[in-house]
């Protein structure tokens, strides 16, 4: 009868784990680029026309050193440049149909432009972007746009190319880490320009990547972060939303650190390389400004919009203080190259893992192309989980 | 690379560890308690705002410690004084841990704790392979060293321990010889909470430094189970939070030789190690549930 009433327990038990930990792992929604814009019925006002109030849901807190303070940012200078607008704030929304709740109130409170803010919110926000035709949204990095919803993102992998061409300078080891959530294109495209840019400067030079397969789950991270530095990586770099964990132990082991999404120097004030980071500022308050005017459709931002290192959206952060001169400049110089257009980090010859020619000599990958990237570069230690 | 792993699994198994020696004591007195996983989030943000506010990690132990307890208290009371479902209160008090959490802990995402770092034991930690493995951990993790033996004395070798095991076996017995089962229960349920809390701080002010929403992330449920897979032992359960560190530690490992194995895959190992563990403990038939895990005493049937 123990037998009965333990295993009885352990399978609550085990269904209470499983609970958990699905809830907080994001969708891993494969998002085929599906052309189909889905609405047919013309709305009678543009999407967001003399809208007086604009909303933000976040996935995460607004100070995670990451993703979600990168956005609020952006939220905050909305407000600034409206002072007359509502602007309504949602943080730690999961992607699930509850986003759809928070943004159908925001709706209900006169929000006519959203932003959904993270990769999973897309099929959310596209249906509740079915619902009310009036209202405008921008998604952040999305792969699939509506007719009153369009897709926002910057080329983020420009300037974690330069990180990575810096950490190729700086490790000892010429090994780095590269501790990452779920498989998705944004994360392996930039993990392979990241390996792109050590090699570039340190021919043998690799990166492991590590999945730990949550955006923000402190004690996998320092698990990872751990790990990799007892297997001799002396860089690290990730792609997490919350990158504080990350970035302090790495710190306190005495490594190296490239930070993402915002500046978190001040939390390594020894092994700060650089950081690639996001300037939503002027862009948010650019596509607020075309939608409040009737203007969303017909301009730049109804399909996908991808803004470039050139236009300053995607930025590399100042460097550390213990980065040497030498290494500054080099780094500054192929910015330099990278935003004239004379340096293209994808120009091929491009080799995946098994060798196989991916971008062949000569080929210059599009946008689409990138976006779209299922593969890691030669030079990258681990698997895509399939 | 075997190094790495078993250090690894010390360090991510110790929190886990705390929760379920917790538990342990909490079901040796016959009352389960699936509210670990709020009490280890309470302890997780009450120990690190602490520890933040003083810039004393031990204030900030003790603190987190107290917040488990506060928590359990609750489910103490339900179950045990208003005769509550105990699996359907336990699960109430997670998620009531999850919100309260969430809530208050708020401001504290990104702050800055100096916190407890590993102090390598002079001498011992010299010694090849143990030495690396054993004596180059934080403070909270040396503790737990000590803790397991402790507990394992204070339930098979003293009084107390007698009528701790009695209060989940025998209570009628224990009834009648003048001890009210009823206070006994209260104490451990109380205790469990603490360490649970304790566990939480240890993940939050030792091993990742950092405040997250549902930062646990069922690592008080995994507690849970270990319990019932170490067929309530301290020693049991202690091997079992360092298998499910080892097989955490495992994962990262193999992620990182390239071997052509789904992370994916490798994030079930350890709830697979677990489930394994439990279908060969259960074969040998070694369980020794408490008799008083499937009702709830309550000082008048018996009497």
């Amino acid at each position: 009868m123990s037998m009965k009433t333990s295993s009885k327990l352990f399978g609550l038990v085990l269904a209470l784990v499983m609970l958990i930990t699905g809830c907080s792992q994001p969708g891993v929604t494969p998002a085929p680029a599906s052309g189909a814009n889905a609405e047919g019925g013309e709305a009678s006002a543009a999407p967001g026309t003399d809208s007086p109030a604009v909303g933000f849901i976040f996935v995460g807190a607004r100070d995670d050193f990451g993703y979600n303070q990168a956005a609020y940012l952006g939220s905050m200078a909305v407000e600034k440049a409206y002072p007359d607008m509502k602007v309504l704030r949602s943080e730690n929304v999961p992607e699930t149909a509850e986003a759809e709740r928070v943004m159908e109130q925001m709706i209900k409170d006169g929000a006519k432009i959203i932003f959904p803010t993270s990769y999973g919110h897309l099929d959310p926000a596209l249906n509740v972007a079915k619902r009310h035709p009036d209202v405008a949204f921008f998604h952040q990095g999305g792969l699939k746009t509506a007719e009153n919803l369009g897709t926002y993102f910057g080329t983020i992998w420009e300037p974690v190319y330069l990180a990575g061409v810096a950490a190729g300078k700086m490790s000892e080891s010429g090994k780095l880490g590269y501790i990452v959530s779920v498989p998705i294109p944004q994360v392996l495209l930039n993990v392979n320009a990241f390996q792109l840019g050590a090699q570039s400067v340190n021919p043998d030079a690799t990166t492991s990547v590590v999945f730990t397969g949550s955006w923000c789950d402190p004690g996998q991270q320092a698990n990872a972060a751990n790990s990799l530095i007892d297997s001799g990586v002396d860089v690290l770099s990730q792609h997490q939303d919350c990158t504080k964990t990350v970035i302090e132990t790495s710190e306190r082991r005495g490594a190296m650190t490239i930070g993402y999404h915002a500046n978190a120097a001040t939390l390594a004030p020894q092994g700060w390389i650089t950081g690639s980071v996001w300037n939503w500022s002027d862009l948010f308050v650019d596509m607020v400004d075309t939608a409040i005017k009737g203007e969303f459709k017909g301009s730049k931002y109804d399909g996908k919009f991808r803004g470039r290192l050139s236009e300053n959206i995607v930025q590399l952060t100042e460097m550390g203080s213990e980065v040497p001169d030498d290494v500054k400049q080099f780094v500054e110089e192929k910015k330099a190259e990278l935003v004239a257009g004379t340096l293209s980090p994808f120009a091929g010859p491009v080799l995946d893992q098994a060798g196989e020619v991916r971008f062949a000599e000569g080929e210059e990958p599009t946008l689409d192309e990138l976006e779209a990237a299922d593969f890691l570069v030669q030079g990258v230690i681990g698997n895509i989980p399939k | 690379m075997i190094t790495d792993i078993l250090t690894g699994a010390i360090r991510s198994g110790t929190s886990v560890m705390y929760a379920s020696q917790g538990e342990l004591i909490s079901e040796r007195a016959g009352v389960i308690n699936l509210g670990t996983e709020g009490s280890m989030l309470c302890g997780a943000l009450g120990g690190f705002a602490v520890t933040v506010w003083t810039g004393n990690p031990w204030l900030g132990t003790l603190a987190g410690g107290l917040c488990g307890l506060l928590i359990s208290m609750i489910h103490a009371f339900l179950v045990l004084t208003c005769g509550a479902n105990q699996l359907a209160t336990g699960l109430t008090i997670m998620f009531f841990g999850m919100g309260i959490t969430s809530f208050f802990g708020r401001g504290f995402v990104s702050e800055q704790i100096v916190g407890f770092n590993p102090v390598p034991i002079p001498l011992l930690s010299e010694i090849p392979f143990l030495g690396k493995v054993l004596f180059n951990h934080d403070p909270l993790t040396y503790l737990s060293f000590i803790l397991v033996p402790l507990l394992w004395y204070l339930l098979f070798r003293t009084r107390l321990g007698v009528i701790l095991r009695a209060t989940g076996e025998r209570e009628d017995v224990l009834f009648a010889s003048g001890i009210n089962p009823q206070l006994i229960r209260y104490a451990a349920v109380l205790a469990g909470g603490f360490l649970a809390g304790v566990g939480g701080v240890q993940l939050s002010v030792a091993f990742t430094h950092s405040w997250v929403e549902n930062m646990v992330q069922g690592r008080g449920v995994v507690a849970v189970a270990l319990v019932i897979f170490a067929s309530w032992l301290p020693f049991r359960a202690m091997l079992g939070a360092y298998l499910f560190g080892a097989a955490q530690a495992l994962q990262l490992t193999v992620q990182q030789t390239g071997l052509g194995i789904s992370p994916f895959f490798l994030f079930m190992v350890p709830y697979i190690l677990t489930l394994a563990a439990l279908y060969i403990v259960e074969r040998k038939k070694r369980s020794q549930t408490p008799e008083a895990l499937r009702k709830v005493f309550t000082g008048t049937s018996a009497g």
